[in-house]
């Protein structure tokens, strides 16, 4: 709590949070903000600029008075609530690629670092990962496995992971080194204790905050892959299949590609801020003072 | 006065530095007045918090952002410090004033010869050709007494010991002949016997060069070997201002005769007698050695500690003192089995019975290291920041098979023990203050029930005063538990107040052991008396 008022008073951090806050609600509440099945087609309005009224056809065969905000597409789909259900996708795929690399990372991070007979194997592994191209390994996991939401994002975690071991393993080896260890070690501590309350814990901060920059860096991959055809189904709309399939007809009709964007940017921007924000506070080595 | 008024090379009338809003006291120095003329040593003492570096820094100007100078004046040679514009202050900080700090690593550029370093001095302040700043250059090293000047102009910092990088901060300080030179405990980070060749050549390019030395310290044996006059100051107030012999003599003010009081004298105390049939610890023949090996395969040896042996006996104290590369710190984490003896035994009594961990692994002897515990020099780091100090005192016990409310009773008691209050239990580390938070490292070690603590530096980063409580502690705690202390140091004024015995340790090996009394009366090895004759103590002017 104390630390959460610390970081309230930076204001990158304070954008960032609030920037996020929207979004989340935007995604949480899909439904109720004036959206249509983003699935469905209506080839009655293809192509319909931004702002026109009209009565849309929904599943069932009925038709509802509609203000297509962004437009529609070439398949007479609504861009508004393609964009807004996008929104979940992009958060989903953030949140789920920062927890899985930053845990994996983690655990063989503390590996690498903690246990010197480990430390070759798991660092030239992550280098073998390293120098792996992350698109290959995208297409291989997708040929494999299919067009799955889970499937891109393992595949959007996997390149993130050396670079989170990289970063523990900088950590636990100065850590380890700490006078507290050593005294628990004195104290007859098991080794896994040790680690769980001694090690892990101090690594916290530096690990929040590349977590975010992970998250940051996931929504753009997520559009990127979904831009190549290399995401998720196009029946599941995100960002970047929305631009992917705007981009064909980008000279006639801009708005396919210029909406999903415009809330691509902020999203990116605010999990930025956020990370940089919380740097800035929890990091000791860029505060001036220690509280 | 008002003479010689016009001779003062530095004069600080009323000064107040302001501390930003929200500090625990509204000035970082309050009224501050000195004056020091040419030829003249002020020592500045006082304890952590005393506002004595940021005298220094005010009279530099290079007070930190968020400093600044509330009131008061600092006259050089007559001239405002506090209204010289950026570019003034530039021009006369190289050539009326100039600075020694405490660690020269740090000063230096790492990546820059000595050598270039001083001339890069004279090139940015003189308009002299190159042949004669090497020259001056050269014959500054030679002032400062470095070996070989021109070796060491290409040598890089990393390349030198402590000692001759501080002579190259000293040479770099005087080479464009300061009025005043600013000394900011250039020895706290050096050897004792490199300290007192350090202040002596501060002494003699003083008398030499006629310049004001201002020098910073919080030691009062050294202040009693270079001093004329002295300022005490604690909580950014001048305590006492007065000639060497006025304030060491006969101090007026409380503040002064307390630390004054707290300096451990070099005369150890008469023998304890001590039954010393069964020791808790023991080590035999001990021995280190680091393997380096490069890649093709050739490798060399370097010996850490040689054989080194040594008994702890309950209710003992016994202490290895040494310089830094002694192995002193080696043999304690050998004698702790922190890291593996390449030799010899190391042997802890549990339970009355003799167990040898010398060869047993670190799983093996984790049933037995409640008989062992140690205590590190550095208080901000022997604790876990993320934890509770609850949580910190009852690992041990919880460890050796108390459950949890016995373990925390045990720590309510440890807690008093140590003289802190019970609340304390469930505050984390940064509320604390040093010497607090090496009470709560002691009241962790001793949650075991340990026969023996090791202690190392445990009192060496600490003020005098806190120094002497923890050392006052210590003893206590050994009355009460019955516990053999190894007391790792490498001031030799603590462990002539502290040890029954010493182990001297040179280069890895142990040169001299005895009784404190006799080996301080009566030293054997040509090392020891070095040693003894290098510390500064105040004992010589009573």
């Amino acid at each position: 709590m104390k630390s959460f008022k610390r970081l309230w008073r930076n204001l990158a951090f304070r954008i960032g949070m609030v920037t996020l806050a929207v979004l989340v609600f935007v995604a949480l509440a899909a439904p109720w903000l004036g959206t249509v099945d983003p699935a469905v087609l209506d080839y009655n309005h293809i192509n319909k600029p931004a702002g026109e009224r009209v009565d849309f056809t929904i599943p069932g065969g009925e038709t509802v008075a509609h203000t297509l905000w962004m437009g529609t597409d070439a398949y007479g789909r609504d861009i508004y609530s393609r964009v807004v259900y996008g929104t979940r996708i992009s958060l989903l795929v953030a949140l789920f690629a920062a927890l899985i690399s930053v845990v994996a990372g983690t655990f063989m991070g503390v590996a690498s670092g903690f246990f010197r007979r480990m430390d070759p194997v798991i660092m030239r592994t992550m280098d073998g990962l390293m120098a792996f191209p992350p698109i290959l390994l995208a297409i291989a996991l997708v040929a494999a496995l299919g067009a799955q939401l889970w499937t891109v994002i393992v595949a959007i975690s996997i390149p993130e992971i050396p670079r989170v071991v990289r970063l523990v393993r900088s950590l636990v080896l100065t850590l380890r080194e700490e006078p507290f260890v050593e005294a628990a070690i004195a104290l007859a501590t098991p080794t896994g204790t040790i680690l769980w309350r001694h090690i892990v814990p101090n690594a916290f901060a530096p690990l929040i905050v590349q977590g975010t920059f992970i998250a940051a860096s996931a929504v753009l991959t997520e559009a990127a892959l979904s831009f190549l055809g290399l995401g998720l189904p196009p029946d599941i709309p995100t960002w970047g299949n929305i631009m992917a399939e705007g981009r064909v007809q980008f000279s006639q009709y801009p708005g396919n590609v210029l909406f999903p964007a415009l809330f691509l940017v902020p999203t990116i921007l605010a999990i930025n801020l956020l990370g940089d924000g919380m740097r800035d506070v929890l990091d000791p080595k860029f505060s001036k003072k220690l509280p | 006065m008002n003479a010689d008024a016009d001779e003062c090379t530095l004069k600080i009338k009323n000064l107040s530095v302001a501390l930003p809003s929200g500090s625990d006291r509204q000035f970082a120095i309050q009224n501050l007045n000195v004056s020091l003329r040419k030829g003249y040593t002020l020592c500045v003492v006082g304890e952590s918090g005393s506002g004595k570096s940021v005298t220094a820094t005010a009279i530099m100007g290079l007070l930190p952002k968020e400093l600044h100078v509330a009131s008061g004046e600092i006259l050089l040679r007559g001239e405002s410090i506090v209204t010289a514009s950026a570019m003034r202050l530039k021009q006369l900080r190289a050539k009326v004033m100039s600075m020694v700090f405490q660690e020269p690593m740090t000063a230096l550029n790492p990546v820059m010869s000595c050598g270039d370093q001083l001339d890069e001095l004279l090139r940015k302040h003189t308009s002299w050709p190159k042949a004669k700043r090497r020259q001056s250059v050269l014959a500054m090293m030679e002032q400062v007494r470095l070996p070989n000047p021109s070796r060491i102009m290409r040598s890089y910092p990393h390349q030198l010991s402590g000692g001759q990088r501080q002579r190259i901060v000293i040479a770099m300080a005087m080479i464009l002949r300061p009025d005043l030179l600013i000394c900011d405990e250039p020895t706290t980070a050096l050897d004792v016997t490199t300290q007192k060749e350090i202040l002596r050549l501060i002494a003699e390019l003083k008398e030499k060069h006629n310049v004001a030395v201002l020098f910073i310290t919080h030691d009062m044996g050294v202040v009693a070997e270079i001093a004329d006059h002295i300022l005490v100051m604690r909580q950014g107030e001048s305590v006492e201002y007065g000639t060497r012999d006025d304030v060491l003599k006969t101090p007026r003010h409380e503040y002064t005769k307390q630390l004054l009081a707290a300096v451990p004298s070099m005369k150890p105390p008469a023998r304890r007698s001590i039954d010393r049939r069964q020791p808790a610890l023991r080590g035999v023949a001990v021995c280190k050695s680091y393997e380096t090996r490069t890649w093709i395969g050739a490798g060399s040896t370097v010996h850490a500690l040689k054989n080194a042996d040594l008994q702890v006996h309950p209710c003992e104290t016994v202490g290895i003192v040494g310089e830094s590369g002694s192995g002193k710190s080696t043999f304690a984490r050998c004698l702790v089995r922190l890291i593996d003896p390449s030799g010899g035994r190391v042997i802890w009594m549990n339970n009355s019975r003799e167990v040898d961990v010398s060869s047993k692994s670190q799983r093996q002897i984790r049933a037995y290291r409640d008989g062992v515990q140690i205590v590190f020099q550095d208080p901000n780091r022997s604790l876990n920041p993320r934890l509770k100090i609850g949580d910190a005192l009852i690992e041990g016990a919880l460890n050796f098979g108390l459950c949890r409310a016995e373990a925390t009773r045990l720590a309510e008691e440890l807690i008093r023990k140590v003289r802190l209050p019970v609340e304390s239990l469930s505050r984390y580390p940064s509320q604390f203050s040093g010497g607090q938070r090496q009470r709560l490292a002691i009241a962790r070690a001793l949650a075991c029930k340990p026969k023996v603590l090791v202690a190392d530096e445990a009192v060496s980063a600490l003020d005098v005063s806190v120094q002497a409580q923890i050392m006052k502690l210590l003893r206590e705690i050994q009355d009460d538990f019955g516990l053999g202390i190894l007391f790792i140091t490498h001031d030799l004024r603590v462990a002539a107040q502290l040890c029954d015995r010493v182990i001297v340790m040179h280069r890895g090996e142990i040169v001299e052991h005895g009784y404190t009394d006799e080996v301080y009366a009566n030293p054997q090895h040509e090392y020891t008396r070095t040693l003894l004759d290098a510390a500064p103590t105040i004992d010589q002017v009573y």
